[in-house]
């Protein structure tokens, strides 16, 4: 089965509905899927559910969604660097589920991993465990968390070859393994696609059978904090 | 003389050990790689997925790629791995890293740490601030002892909604250091010319002598 499409929207092609439900990789701006964002703005679907650890910033990344108030939902860990978002959540536009960076995480390793919950320590005597299962183990008390699956994954890769195997550069990867694996369909956007047997076989992040359909994208990889030394 | 930011984050570097992996926190925290003794072999882990954080760049080395959990850009060193956020967060939470040292709003006699939100202000989230506080061997915390309207930060029981429940280890401010034991805190040490008066009354959470 051919996995390679020429660019984001053939890509998504019958993949996208309104009130559908997507994981998207990515920490801040580093690692995102650009091409795909774009491509999702531009398709106008409503109604979404998305989780991703940041809700991008305004007029970039996943903050584009927000712009036609396509996003219904997000479950992030954080979401300071954008005002628009502040703006449609504190209007009740824009729903918003905090999660803890490692448990959103873990929810969708699980989730990808056919794991429907787990136990975690995190969020324990706080407001994120509140009506939330609570076991002892060991004398040590844990909250179920659950595993999180969607309709859609899109990731952003550094390579990939046509049969989807991927590697990330550097802290790129982040989230975009987890999301890969959590996905119903998952499209991979990369900056290199390379022909199969190139990749080194024994550093291939996510293998091929996660991702379905995959192309090569152009990115801009805009930088949120700029911070340097004197040479 | 109360210690000012430089100085706390110069104490806190003491709780380094030699060979420690540790998170730093946002804020005075950041500060305490500066401190790092010369001698001691201490990696630095990042929770968006890197082991073993460098410098910031110089202009000629900024690499979109290479971020740490502020989104600053930063740089490699030989030593450093990259992961994905689960392994991150696996290594957090299943206690594999020594130390973090975080900024806080309000810490308990109880060790319960608040520093995520505030209820009627915007909120933005906690990151990864749960599960490094309930995860991570030792956390010390290094805020200010009063907050703006002067009121001790260091309380009998959190008024703000909580991050992690009996958490703290220790908590160092600009008068001193305390440790969380049972009873309340105890005094480690006082900044030059504090006195014990002093932080009984700048102090809300039970002294333990």
């Amino acid at each position: 089965m051919k996995k390679v499409y020429s660019a984001a929207q053939s890509a998504l092609d019958g993949l996208l509905f309104d009130g559908m439900t997507i994981v998207a990789g990515g920490f801040g701006l580093c690692g995102i899927p650009e091409n795909l964002i774009l491509s999702i703005k531009e398709s106008g679907i409503k109604n979404l559910t998305i989780a991703s650890n940041n809700a991008g910033v305004d007029g970039f990344g996943l903050g584009l969604l927000l712009q036609d108030k396509q996003v219904k939902k997000m479950i992030s860990s954080y979401v300071g660097e954008n005002d628009l978002f502040m703006q449609q959540y504190l209007a009740g536009d824009l729903e918003i589920e905090f999660n803890p960076q490692g448990t959103l995480a873990e929810r969708l390793r699980a989730g990808g991993a056919g794991i429907p919950g787990f136990y975690t320590a995190t969020g324990v005597g706080t407001k994120i465990a509140e009506g939330k299962e609570l076991k002892e183990f060991d004398g040590k008390t844990y909250v179920l968390e659950r595993g999180l699956k969607a309709d859609l994954a899109i990731v952003k890769a550094w390579k990939g070859d046509e049969q989807g195997n991927l590697t990330y550069r550097k802290t790129a990867m982040n989230f975009n393994p987890e999301c890969a694996t959590a996905g119903t369909v998952t499209v991979a956007e990369v900056e290199e696609l390379v022909p199969v047997g190139t990749l080194d076989k024994m550093s291939i992040h996510t293998p091929g059978v996660y991702v379905q359909r995959i192309f090569k994208g152009q990115h801009e990889k805009r930088i949120e904090q700029r911070t340097t030394r004197a040479a | 003389m109360p210690w000012d930011r430089d100085q706390m984050a110069a104490r806190a570097a003491l709780e380094l050990e030699d060979g420690f992996y540790v998170n730093l926190g946002i804020g005075i925290p950041t500060l305490v790689s500066n401190y790092v003794p010369k001698d001691y072999d201490i990696t630095l882990q990042s929770e968006n997925g890197m082991l073993g954080m460098g410098a910031f760049p110089t202009e000629e080395e900024i690499d979109p790629d290479l971020i740490n959990a502020g989104k600053q850009t930063v740089t490699e060193l030989d030593r450093t791995s990259y992961f994905s956020s689960s392994q991150s967060f696996a290594m957090i939470r299943g206690g594999h890293i020594n130390l973090s040292i975080l900024g806080a709003m309000e810490v308990s006699e109880t060790g319960d740490l608040a520093n995520w939100m505030i209820p009627g202000r915007l909120v933005k989230g906690m990151g990864g601030a749960m599960d490094l506080v309930a995860g991570v061997q030792r956390i010390v915390v290094i805020m200010d002892h009063a907050n703006k309207a002067g009121e001790s930060k260091l309380l009998k029981k959190c008024s703000l909604p909580l991050t992690g429940q009996a958490v703290v280890d220790r908590v160092i401010t600009n008068l001193g250091v305390f440790d969380i034991v049972e009873g309340g805190l105890r005094v480690v040490e006082m900044a030059p010319e504090i006195t014990m008066d002093e932080v009984y009354a700048k102090t809300e959470a039970s002294i333990v002598v």
